[in-house]
């Protein structure tokens, strides 16, 4: 009897380590990971930040490095947590899907250039087998819908837009994304850029206050939801739709086009976008809801970030010898992974931008 | 009394810690007074290794509260009570997700303990031998799966079932849908949803501690009951499950601890919703799920702070339980051995 309390008291101090594990291990993956970014001495260059733009940067990494012999380590951790190790140093640079606010340009002890890669966009998705044809939404509908003022898919104003194609007439699921991340970013700029409403609540950001709907995490729950589900909507990267062939709203531009998102669709909206920025711009713009009859609406820059000067000189030249190349031939890659390239007129004015990075000690 | 600990092998303890206490009695006859210099070297060593273990769990607490308590003194205790968690105008309660926590780990336990008393009355009194091994086995095998494996299989196999079977027949079948428990729009990604596969997460830690200590019953307490003349049905009521209390409770505790921090397969199931709901079917979140969907692009600092100080709720969470659940054993082995 007493040796089978001891026993007991045994399994429960494991319950006390196993729980304290569990709680802890999500911080704890991510310093293993910052660890090994500064841990990877054999690398030329260290960068660490967002994942959407990864497979994308792996395949730059690796092609320059047959290229010209220059290794670069990158860690996907996270728009966040690169703009976290950039901000303490522990990597040459960082990469964000979403421009840094101002209270996190205030902390860093280099200031930085935001350089844009690609470009990423976000598409509605949904389960209505109903719907043949791509669906219609415009701006306002589709804020409509994510804050619950619109519950019907056959509501009067989806309809309106949809002539001649049956709607179901059920309720509708809205799914959102509940990890942090700069697809809720883009979308949620958009739709505060096109609804007032929206802007005031829930507003713009990796994560908002959802006034309705479900959770998925990552773009995968996200779709995994709302195929699961009839009825449902949510929004997810165009390369994941892409190459899940996901069914894909079409969604109303500021010219007042039905614009299907495509890799071309979204180089446009840079176009757009780009051809009024002013000539210091730092690029920290947002570029939904452009003009442009082609142009689709939700996309963004994913962005790395630069320190404008470097003390190492040879790591600076090297970095911005990347630059240069990924720039030009790098952008190339883009379009077969289906993310969207910068249009031909804004890498030009990308790769001026390079020349004003400080390479060296007193800034020479 | 409870530190007489004869460790059986399957459940591994605290290298350390039981030697500590009992080093004087295992080999040297002669007493751990005046003995050689290399006892003296031996017992300090091993003092060390055991205080190393409650120094770091301290210290852990410690740097989690640390970095937490910039939300928790910005926020005070309406950070336990409040329900709104708005990253984008930094503002954060907790209460949802303490109370998802809490919900989906007590669901978990309802469904999975009487299963799991079964399976291990089952397989100690009534299999025949060649079938225990191998069910004892794969009971255990549950236990093996990875947690993302689980939150897959929810995803396609146990939220369409949810969705149009198991809802429907509660809330429209049954007629359920009168109490607020069983009502509202059915999405399948809910409470339920996470407590069910918790359940079956933690089927296998109680059953397989319930199991040994129903087979550790000793046969005298079975005979006796038997030579009473009572059924064997009144036996097992009568006689093995009250020597077992204890133990089960024990078992029960187990599968509570993995419950209240399981992250991955709540996450996909649960729908993430930060909202108190007196349905089962609404979505609903957990703190282990919180932290890990939003601490990676987290770069607001009092959001960071925040989600610290989720973590260190948590902490306290499983501290109180086990402290609890350490009661409730001695409470039980107390009576149990008076009666």
């Amino acid at each position: 009897m007493f040796k089978r309390c001891g026993w007991v008291l045994g399994a429960l101090a494991l319950v006390a380590c196993s729980g304290g594990d569990k709680s802890a291990s999500t911080p704890k993956d991510s310093t293993s990971a910052a660890n090994g970014a500064v841990a990877s001495a054999g690398a030329d260059l260290t960068g660490a930040g967002a994942t959407f733009p990864y497979p994308l940067y792996s395949k730059w990494f690796a092609d320059y490095a047959t290229k010209s012999g220059v290794k670069i380590n990158y860690q996907s951790i996270g728009s966040g947590g690169g703009i976290r190790q950039l901000t303490e140093g522990t990597v040459d640079f960082g990469a964000s899907d979403a421009p840094m606010s101002d209270d996190e340009m205030a902390k860093l002890k280099t200031p930085v250039f935001h350089i844009p890669t690609v470009l990423g966009a976000v598409v509605l998705t949904y389960n209505a087998p109903e719907i043949t044809q791509p669906l219609k939404l415009s701006g306002d509908l589709v804020a409509q819908i994510f804050s619950g003022k619109i519950t019907k898919w056959n509501d009067k104003a989806i309809a309106a837009i949809n002539s001649g194609v049956k709607l179901p007439t059920t309720d509708i699921l809205v799914v959102h994304r509940s990890d942090g991340s700069g697809t809720t970013y883009i979308f949620s700029d958009y739709l505060s850029a096109v609804n007032a409403d929206w802007a005031k609540a829930p507003g713009k950001g990796k994560e908002l206050q959802w006034p309705v709907g479900i959770g998925g995490k990552g773009n995968e729950g996200v779709a995994g939801q709302v195929k699961q589900t009839p009825g449902a909507i949510g929004y997810v990267e165009l390369v994941y739709a892409k190459q899940n062939n996901l069914p894909i709203a079409s969604i109303k531009n500021a010219s007042g086009q039905f614009v299907q998102p495509s890799v071309e669709s979204v180089t446009a909206a840079a176009e757009g976008a780009s051809a009024k920025f002013p000539p210091g711009t730092d690029y920290r713009v947002s570029i939904v809801n452009p003009p442009g009859a082609t142009a689709y609406p939700i996309s963004s820059f994913t962005y790395l970030l630069i320190n404008k000067t470097f003390t190492d000189a040879a790591k600076g030249k090297k970095l911005v010898d990347f630059l240069r190349w990924a720039l030009t031939d790098g952008e190339k890659d883009a379009p077969p992974l289906d993310y969207a390239p910068l249009p031909q007129s804004l890498d030009t004015r990308l790769v001026a931008r390079l020349d004003s990075i400080k390479v060296g000690a007193s800034g020479m | 009394m409870s530190d007489v600990v004869a460790t059986p092998p399957a459940v591994p303890t605290v290298k350390g810690g039981a030697p500590a206490t009992s080093s004087g009695g295992d080999g040297f006859e002669g007493g751990i007074e005046g003995s050689a210099l290399g006892d003296r070297i031996y017992a300090g060593v091993i003092w060390v290794f055991a205080i190393c273990v409650p120094v770091l769990l301290a210290l852990i607490a410690l740097s989690i509260f640390l970095a937490g308590w910039p939300a928790l003194h910005r926020f005070g205790l309406s950070f336990l009570t409040s329900s709104a968690w708005d990253p984008v105008n930094g503002k954060f309660g907790a209460a949802p997700a303490i109370y998802g926590t809490l919900v989906s780990s007590a669901i978990a336990l309802l469904v999975a303990t009487p299963l799991a008393i079964g399976v291990s009355v089952f397989l100690s009194e009534f299999a025949p031998p060649w079938l225990r091994q191998p069910v004892a086995f794969f009971v255990d095998l549950l236990a093996a799966i990875p947690s993302v494996v689980y939150g897959v299989w929810g995803i396609f196999v146990l939220i369409p079932l949810l969705r149009t079977a198991l809802i429907p027949f509660l809330r429209d079948t049954l007629h359920l849908s009168v109490i607020p428990l069983f009502s509202g729009p059915n999405y399948g990604y809910s409470m339920l949803a996470a407590g069910l596969i918790l359940a079956i997460m933690v089927l296998p830690y109680i059953a397989s501690v319930s199991r040994e200590v129903l087979l550790a019953v000793p046969r005298s307490q079975r005979e006796a009951a038997l030579a009473l003349g009572a059924t064997k049905w009144e036996m097992i009521r009568g006689a093995l499950l009250p020597y077992a209390k204890s133990g089960i409770i024990g078992g029960i505790i187990l599968g509570l601890g993995r419950a209240l921090g399981e992250t991955m397969a709540v996450t996909m199931v649960i729908g993430n919703r930060p909202e108190i709901s007196a349905s089962l079917f609404a979505p609903a979140y957990t703190m282990a799920s919180v932290i890990a969907n939003e601490f990676s692009e987290a770069s607001g600092d009092l959001h960071l702070s925040a989600l610290m100080a989720v973590g260190f709720v948590l902490f306290v969470i499983t501290i109180i339980v086990n402290a609890i659940a350490r009661w409730l054993v001695w409470e039980v082995s107390r009576t149990g051995s008076k009666g």
